[in-house]
């Protein structure tokens, strides 16, 4: 009797706050039919946001899983000074928000800002371009192949690695034998984190990107500008193809999640 | 030991001064620029005030409904058995998946001003508690599942043959073990909630001193130009986030060293 009542707390708190919502942002993309939410899609801006979304992630994530796979090993295997500040600075994109983020960035290389005037003497856009957009969405995703990484290489230990080495195994072949396989899920996991993150950032990238249609108009952000100009249909179906998106990373999520049991 | 010797802690110092140091220390420097009565006249101008009550009000009652739900939510998850509970459990991660604008929007669906069930929030504080909900619904509970399944359930029984009622069961046996792991993933809910910003930028309209929280106050500044203003208010929510992760980091030595 007290279990039906706490399922039944559960379930309808998810359905009010997650399932009722989503299945009308579905429901309202295809009000029309599939046609015009096709078209909507298809536009040149809208391929263009998505495109560049795609572009983003693809740099910012393979950066942020060599830096998260170096930087446990080094938290984990290595004491140094200054481990403290590395720790809370590896951490803290969880906890600032996005706006602050895209502000910080926005300081440093904007006309007036430490690298700003450097750069325009050189002719280099940063901001305003891709490059800060790069720069914001690796900010936002730095925490997680690390957080994910440091644990298991807490658990596994230096047993293995020293008798590879005692055996006379370079430090290459010690990461790549021993080390890599024992947290290859991990990394996997982190790095589906991080692309879910660097997809769906929205509010560092439309600080510093200047929100400029077909041109530094992510997926999201182009999301936000449909809305902007009345333009529902074409806001909610391209929010269900981000949806889609997230609902892939999910699976792959709970693919991978057994098999180390992270998290 | 060093994995890669020196090479990696330079590439890793590099990277994360480039990427994240860096920048935050622009801000910073860019907060003192005004000196100490500019920036103070920037941190207590009305709108950033009432902005940041709000944000505070807000993501206090968000944590706090969250350390409710999330915990009977992991409870059902763990204890509990039902058709589709693998598809619930997977569900609860799909806030984090989303793009917060994506939620945002979402929210405005069911809840605003063509809401299929009649109910309208759009523009009011309820709807800002709302999108709240949606994005930190993962913290709590993936923070309490993990424990509740390693909690040992002979202890339950030992407390209900010696005649404990259900209540006292959890209030004295499961509760105290449950208490440091809803407590980091209510902290980590709070600070998702003082800086979120996608998720609420549609659905609360950002009407100044009714709607609008600390980091839509932020990008309203720096829109209009006014760097200090946003700059005072940056820093105050940089400082919150560092303070939430100080204080997730002294609970977590804390369990560490009550179970060693």
């Amino acid at each position: 009797m007290r279990k039906l009542a706490l399922r039944t707390v559960a379930l309808g708190y998810l359905a009010l706050i997650l399932l009722g919502p989503l299945s009308v942002v579905f429901w309202r993309a295809f009000d029309k039919g599939v046609g015009p939410a096709w078209t909507a899609v298809t536009t040149p801006d809208a391929v263009h946001a998505f495109k560049l979304t795609l572009e983003i992630t693809a740099i910012a994530v393979p950066a942020n899983t060599i830096f998260g796979v170096l930087c446990a090993l080094l938290i984990v295997r290595r004491p140094f000074p200054g481990k403290g500040v590395l720790n809370a600075l590896v951490d803290l994109p969880l906890a600032l928000s996005p706006v602050v983020v895209g502000f910080a960035l926005f300081l440093l290389y904007g006309r007036t800002g430490w690298f700003g005037s450097w750069l325009s003497r050189h002719g280099i856009q940063v901001l305003f371009a891709m490059p800060s957009m790069i720069l914001a969405t690796a900010f936002v995703s730095i925490p997680f192949v690390v957080r994910e990484v440091v644990p298991v290489l807490r658990e596994i230990g230096t047993d293995q690695e020293q008798a590879a080495e005692t055996l006379g195994a370079s430090q290459w072949q010690v990461f790549r034998r021993v080390t890599f396989p024992a947290i290859r899920w991990a990394v996997a996991y982190g790095v589906v984190l991080t692309t879910a993150r660097s997809l769906g950032e929205y509010g560092a990238v439309s600080v510093v990107s200047g929100r400029l249609a077909g041109q530094t108009e992510t997926a999201t952000l182009y999301v936000s500008d449909r809305y902007e100009n009345f333009d529902i249909v074409g806001a909610y179906a391209a929010s269900v193809v981000l949806a889609l998106m997230a609902i892939v990373v999910l699976v792959t999520m709970n693919l991978l999640r057994p098999k180390e049991g992270v998290h | 030991m060093s994995p890669f010797g020196g090479l990696t802690l330079g590439f890793v110092v590099t990277y994360l001064s480039l990427i994240v140091a860096l920048p935050l220390a622009a801000l910073i420097w860019q907060s003192t620029k005004s000196g100490a009565t500019g920036f103070w006249q920037s941190l207590t101008s009305p709108e950033a005030v009432a902005a940041l009550k709000l944000t505070l009000a807000t993501s206090l009652a968000v944590a706090l409904i969250n350390a409710v739900t999330g915990t009977v939510i992991a409870w059902v998850l763990v204890r509990d058995e039902f058709p589709g509970k693998g598809v619930v459990n997977a569900l609860i991660d799909l806030p984090f998946a989303l793009p917060t604008i994506v939620a945002g929007l979402t929210m405005l669906a069911l809840y605003g001003p063509r809401s299929p069930v009649g109910i309208d929030v759009a523009y009011t504080r309820t709807a800002i508690v709302l999108a709240l909900l949606f994005v930190t619904l993962p913290f709590v509970v993936r923070t309490v599942q993990p424990v509740l399944q390693e909690l040992d359930r002979e202890l339950e029984e030992a407390a209900e043959s010696l005649g404990a009622s259900n209540w006292q069961t959890f209030s004295r046996v499961v509760f105290p073990n449950l208490l440091p792991g809803i407590l980091s993933g209510v902290a980590l809910a709070f600070a998702k909630a003082v800086g979120e910003f996608g998720s609420v930028v549609i659905i609360t309209g950002n009407i100044p001193f009714k709607t609008e929280v600390s980091s839509v106050y932020i990008f309203g500044q720096i829109e209009s130009g006014n760097t200090s203003g946003a700059a005072a208010a940056s820093v105050v929510l940089l400082a919150i986030s560092f303070g939430i992760l100080l204080l997730i980091g002294a609970l977590r030595r804390w369990t560490t060293r009550h179970h060693a």
